[in-house]
């Protein structure tokens, strides 16, 4: 018989371990329904290696595309952390992302030190604030704030397409609904020139070691995780609960918000309705491959990334179609979780009738 | 203004609001059965593209139209026997998984409707289920247009209301299902197995999540569209707080739903010079937060739903 014994701690090395260990698990899994579309399995996956490190440019790919993962991811993470669980980073993106182009766009004419910082603070804030809501409603109501988040990601996009169509809509831009493109001095500077990788990264890893001395290091870091583990102890030890949710939210809308931020004024310059490909649902899965370390959330977002980079860059070669990426990432959310129970738990065989 | 209020009398808007609720009464069945017994389907989502996505597959490959339907409905089982393994035995995350398990489906369906139309401009065409000729009914001014537009399939879900309401309250299985979801110690003690009884709930659940999915391309449609699913799933976990798990008020809130939908698409038409349609795009999502608002301080949650339970442990 197998019985799980929960662990006092968790070595590092062994999280890190079941974090690789479910990558690999995942392309394995994914190998099975690619062999069935009867495509050259390893042909696929040397061509998606090649397509996401394969060379310099193709590592600015897969460093751009992960620039919005680490803020979603951090969003995810910290929420999660709490056991809130915030699944409208996506929604929070386009909060952020509208916030960006109504601040930076030209409205407010100014030097890039003071504008840049304005309209990140701006994102952020709208990132934030969406995230407020269903935190009171959920600490006033009761209201689940799983599903009333899902449902704010589709309230938010069609609010992004009505001023896209309406009062935001750049009239230079030929009947197309997209917005004004983001001004000079707001707009995030390119790290390597001709490339398209841009200050947001700077942005994403600073943010990631910030959120991480702030969570391990500081009082309210451990109110959060202390409210995680065990809401109902944190309220009899007089913690201020619904305080420390609060301010999870801010934390991880302001992140989510930033992703959009980082998108539209580092990448894209102007905001359209397709902004995101479900970045926001993708942060996900990058927190729990990372266990919900801010610092792991780094890899995490690379290796996704990478998936669909290389993904793209695989399709465009030998016509698989990059929904392959989707299933790798599914795969190894799910790997993950499943290989989390050996970090928490250490799995002992006993003989029956020993016991 | 005499507009707005003449939708309500045209036949054309009930049955429109039939047909749009339709898809999220199985939804809604479906997620209140896992919730009774005690397990958060957040695959719901996924499941619906899956459903959607393989019942219409299979009858463009030649099944007959009631043949989609069980495909589609194993495919849903075999979604939520990845979910209820995952959470029940192994007592995984059920918010974490349930959204991997959406994934998972998304993908697999997106995928495998890409191998198998790798390039197709418009969506290729089944022959979807044909409006009933409903005797005698059908022959009544008023009732008699709107219940000949329906299908087969909506009637399969007024069906299934009747059915889960009586095997829930009526039967020893029923009893045990609520149990299970409420004081899972107590059925141990029955000598009933826990693990048992939530994977089988949660497979029949996802079962009729997936015949949700599958009336949209089987017939409210006739052709799999990337995208189509479009937050349905999520009302549905909406819905059943709304519902209070209880599979007569699930109906009630699908109706209503489907109603408040089948209005805001007619309202469009008179009031789109002025109001952008966006707004009115937006009405069912607004709705579904504030019935969940509105309940929520006097829900009634199942007391064991989202705590794993593992024999011998308290």
């Amino acid at each position: 018989m197998i019985r799980f014994v929960p662990r006092a701690r968790t070595p590092v090395w062994l999280s890190v371990a079941v974090s690789i260990g479910a990558g690999v698990v995942a392309l394995a899994l994914t190998a099975i329904p690619l062999a069935l579309t009867g495509a050259p399995v390893f042909t696929a996956f040397m061509l998606m290696a090649q397509g996401a490190a394969g060379n310099g440019f193709a590592l600015a790919e897969t460093l751009t595309r992960a620039t919005p993962l680490i803020f979603t991811g951090l969003a995810a993470a910290v929420a999660f952390r709490a056991k809130l669980w915030n699944i409208g980073a996506e929604g929070q993106l386009y909060a952020g992302a509208l916030a960006t182009v109504a601040l930076g766009a030209g409205m407010i004419e100014a030097p890039p030190y003071v504008l840049m910082p304005l309209v990140l603070v701006g994102a952020a804030l709208a990132g934030a604030v969406l995230l407020l809501v269903p935190v009171l409603f959920k600490i006033r109501f009761g209201a689940d704030e799983v599903v009333v988040t899902l449902l704010l990601n589709f309230i938010v996009l069609l609010f992004v397409q009505m001023m896209l169509e309406g009062p935001m809509k750049d009239e230079m831009a030929l009947g197309w609904p997209q917005s004004a493109p983001v001004l000079d001095e707001a707009t995030l500077p390119k790290l390597v020139t001709g490339w398209r990788l841009h200050g947001g990264l700077v942005l994403a890893i600073l943010a990631a070691v910030l959120l991480h001395v702030f969570i391990t290091r500081t009082v309210w870091g451990f109110r959060i995780r202390a409210v995680g583990e065990n809401a109902r102890a944190a309220r009899y030890a007089g913690l201020p609960v619904g305080k420390a949710m609060a301010l999870v939210g801010l934390l991880s809308g302001g992140l989510a918000g930033l992703a959009g931020a980082s998108e539209v004024a580092g990448l894209k310059g102007y905001l359209t309705a397709d902004l995101s490909p479900g970045f926001g649902y993708a942060g996900i899965v990058v927190a729990t491959l990372a266990n919900l370390s801010p610092l792991g959330v780094i890899p995490a977002a690379l290796f996704v990334a990478g998936v669909f980079v290389g993904a793209d860059s695989m399709s465009r070669a030998i016509g698989v179609s990059n929904y392959l990426a989707d299933l790798v990432v599914a795969f190894a959310l799910l790997s993950v979780l499943v290989g989390g129970l050996l970090t928490r738990f250490r799995i002992v065989l006993v003989r029956r009738g020993a016991a | 203004m005499w507009d707005a209020l003449d939708i309500l009398t045209q036949a054309n808007f009930w049955a429109a609001t039939i047909r749009i609720a339709t898809p999220l009464i199985f939804g809604v069945l479906g997620a209140l059965l896992c919730e009774r017994a005690g397990v958060l389907n957040l695959g719901i989502e996924g499941i619906f593209v899956a459903g959607a996505m393989s019942g219409w597959l299979a009858v463009y490959l030649g099944l007959p139209l009631w043949g989609g339907v069980v495909v589609a409905a194993l495919v849903g089982a075999l979604f939520g026997l990845i979910h209820g393994v995952l959470t029940v035995p192994l007592g995984l995350s059920q918010h974490v998984t349930g959204i991997g398990v959406t994934l998972l489906a998304t993908s697999v369906a997106y995928f495998g409707y890409r191998v198998a139309f790798p390039n197709v401009a418009t969506p290729p065409r089944i022959e979807a289920f044909a409006p009933l000729d409903v005797p005698l009914l059908g022959d009544l001014p008023f009732i008699g247009p709107i219940l000949d537009q329906q299908t087969g399939f909506t009637v399969l879900a007024f069906a299934c209301v009747g059915v889960l309401a009586f095997v829930l309250g009526r039967t020893p299985l029923g009893l045990a299902l609520r149990a299970v979801g409420d004081n899972p110690e107590a059925v141990e003690a029955q000598g009933l197995s826990v693990v048992a009884l939530r994977i089988g709930a949660v497979m029949a659940g996802s079962a009729l999540m997936a015949l949700g999915g599958a009336f949209l391309t089987l017939s409210a449609f006739n052709a799999f569209y990337f995208g189509m699913i479009n937050g349905r799933g999520w009302v549905c976990i909406a819905l059943t707080v709304f519902a209070s798990w209880r599979p007569g008020k699930a109906l009630l809130g699908a109706l209503l739903f489907g109603a408040l939908d089948a209005y805001q698409l007619r309202i469009q038409t008179i009031a789109g010079g002025v109001v952008p349609s966006q707004i009115f795009l937006m009405l069912p999502y607004i709705f579904s937060i504030a019935a969940l608002v509105l309940v929520a301080r006097r829900a009634d949650y199942p007391r064991a739903l989202m705590k794993p339970y593992f024999k011998g442990q308290r």
